[in-house]
């Protein structure tokens, strides 16, 4: 075990894992998060808490993670390099995992133009693909980025993001393959909601063996509604919303259901994708509808490990 | 070239107001190519402030010059003698101009005209682009000689970002991916496994993080 965490036994025992995101509040309520938390923790096997996402000021989410944990939640801290330089990323991570914190996700971030603070500095120190090598050699050599010593250990599964959605689509795998080069355990990607992309994307990580030196779980995002079908078709960089999808919604009776309905069919497809190892459902400002559609897609009981 | 842009004009003269006697100051180098600095800028601006200080009727001289660079003691040197006569220099040069001559002249109020924005090329008549940070280390042997330092909206290393989408930034659709063009470059030229390799972390510390930067040339000293 590198880290020990549940996620880190549930995807090494071999079962389909579930993981989902909790956002933490812009403020200070650690109610907020454990709410979040108590509503989530039996229906997945680790749940992410968001760093400052989209580039708005929220909790850290290093504190939302000891939030969790407290819960019996098995946290996985993101970590984006728009906000840290390498001294404060190496610093955190001592931190999270004196705190108890056993995974990882390493992002590059929103960029902060998106944010409610646009005219911030950006850091981007280093980024996303140097951030997994740092952690991987704090965890596997005991050293900082600088060559030197750490006293302790940090046990970390390391993940990272991956978007089949974006562009040069050929580069996709490709920069997968930087990804697990580097020392990812698991990824994460962006929503799916055009199955036959992510299709395309997991065969070429296939004819490259990729699928067997990371575990890759498939992003879900359940729609709300039609205007949250249609903004996501056309605002959010990386997403890809077909038409079929905007248009289900636009027209249903039930949205909610319509929009459950939806994310229960991509969940059903992407699982019998070889080489995907469990589902992230992202359910922004829906996060009540997570035990709903785990329920519903067959996934319950979560493994007790 | 450095690429600069004049300051708002109502800016300019909330910067002088009170003062008597101004000297505009132009730059015959970059910022004359990019027009924003030079003679014919020079002799504008000069011209829109004594409209404005006639319209208040409040007195004011305003001198003209352009200096062939500001970032030359052998030019910046030309104004000894006649500096002291004017309450400010309004140098319509890039910052170094302003910098410099703020350095030369202890006692000169010397103010900026311009907005010095990046180092860039003209695209086309009247568009600029950036393309250089001046980071101090250059890497463009590794990215098909197009930079992702000055030209990534996150300066990614590894990219591009999961944002890159039709060849556009996530920040705004007229700002092109320069990783879609640094793919399609390495492409081109049969290199693109180049971008397998993981490019190691940055040194800083020869850019502005490591602190204000010199060069000392030994064999071109008097």
């Amino acid at each position: 075990m590198k880290s020990g965490s549940n996620l880190e036994k549930v995807l090494t025992s071999g079962q389909f894992a579930v993981t989902a995101e909790c956002g933490p509040p812009k403020g200070t309520s650690a109610e907020v998060v454990k709410r979040k938390g108590e509503m989530l923790k039996s229906c997945c096997d680790a749940l992410n808490v968001t760093d400052n996402q989209t580039a708005i000021v929220r909790m850290s989410s290093i504190s939302g993670c000891v939030l969790l944990k407290g819960l019996g939640v098995d946290p996985v801290m993101q970590m984006v390099v728009r906000d840290r330089n390498r001294i404060a990323i190496q610093s955190d991570i001592l931190g999270a995992v004196a705190l108890g914190i056993r995974n990882m996700l390493c992002l590059s971030g929103d960029h902060q133009k998106f944010g409610n603070h646009p005219s911030a500095k950006g850091v981007y120190d280093i980024d996303s693909i140097q951030l997994i090598q740092i952690v991987k050699r704090m965890r596997d050599e005991k050293k900082f980025l600088n060559g030197e010593d750490i006293s302790g250990e940090v046990p970390l599964f390391i993940g990272a993001a991956a978007n089949p959605f974006a562009d040069p689509f050929e580069f996709r795998v490709r920069r997968l393959a930087k990804k697990i080069k580097a020392g990812v355990d698991f990824i994460q990607t962006q929503a799916i909601f055009d199955v036959e992309r992510f299709s395309r994307w997991m065969a070429m990580a296939r004819d490259e063996g990729l699928h067997e030196k990371a575990y890759i779980l498939a992003g879900v995002i359940p729609i709300k509604s039609a205007g949250m079908a249609r903004y996501m078709a056309s605002n959010v960089a990386g997403i890809t919303v077909p038409k079929e999808i905007v248009s289900r919604m636009a027209g249903a009776k039930d949205a909610k259901e319509e929009g459950i309905k939806i994310a229960l069919e991509i969940i059903e497809q992407v699982r019998a994708i070889k080489g995907v190892h469990g589902v992230h459902i992202m359910a922004v400002a829906w996060e009540d509808i997570v035990p709903v559609i785990v329920e519903r897609a067959g996934l319950m009981p979560r493994p007790r490990l | 070239m450095i690429v600069a842009e004049r300051k708002p004009i109502k800016e300019i003269i909330s910067m002088i107001n009170g003062l008597r006697k101004i000297l505009v100051l132009g730059c015959k180098g970059c910022v004359t190519v990019c027009s924003a600095g030079g003679e014919r800028e020079v002799e504008i601006l000069a011209t829109i402030i004594r409209m404005d200080r006639k319209k208040k009727g409040e007195p004011v001289e305003v001198m003209e010059r352009t200096l062939v660079r500001q970032c030359d003691p052998e030019y910046l040197d030309l104004l000894s003698d006649s500096i002291g006569q004017f309450d400010a220099v309004l140098s319509m040069a890039c910052g170094v101009g302003v910098n410099f001559l703020a350095d030369r002249y202890p006692k000169t109020v010397a103010l900026p005209a311009l907005n010095t924005k990046f180092y860039g090329v003209a695209e086309e008549q009247g568009v600029w682009s950036e393309r250089c940070a001046g980071c101090g280390d250059c890497i463009l042997n590794l990215t098909g000689g197009l930079c992702p330092v000055a030209r990534c909206s996150k300066g990614l290393f590894n990219g591009p970002c999961g944002g890159s989408v039709n060849g556009k930034c996530e920040i705004s659709p007229d700002i092109p991916c320069v990783w879609q063009l640094i793919y399609d470059r390495l492409k081109g030229l049969n290199q693109l496994d180049k971008l397998d390799e993981v490019l190691p972390v940055k040194d800083w510390g020869v850019s502005p993080h490591g602190g204000p930067r010199k060069i000392v040339r030994e064999d071109l000293k008097i």
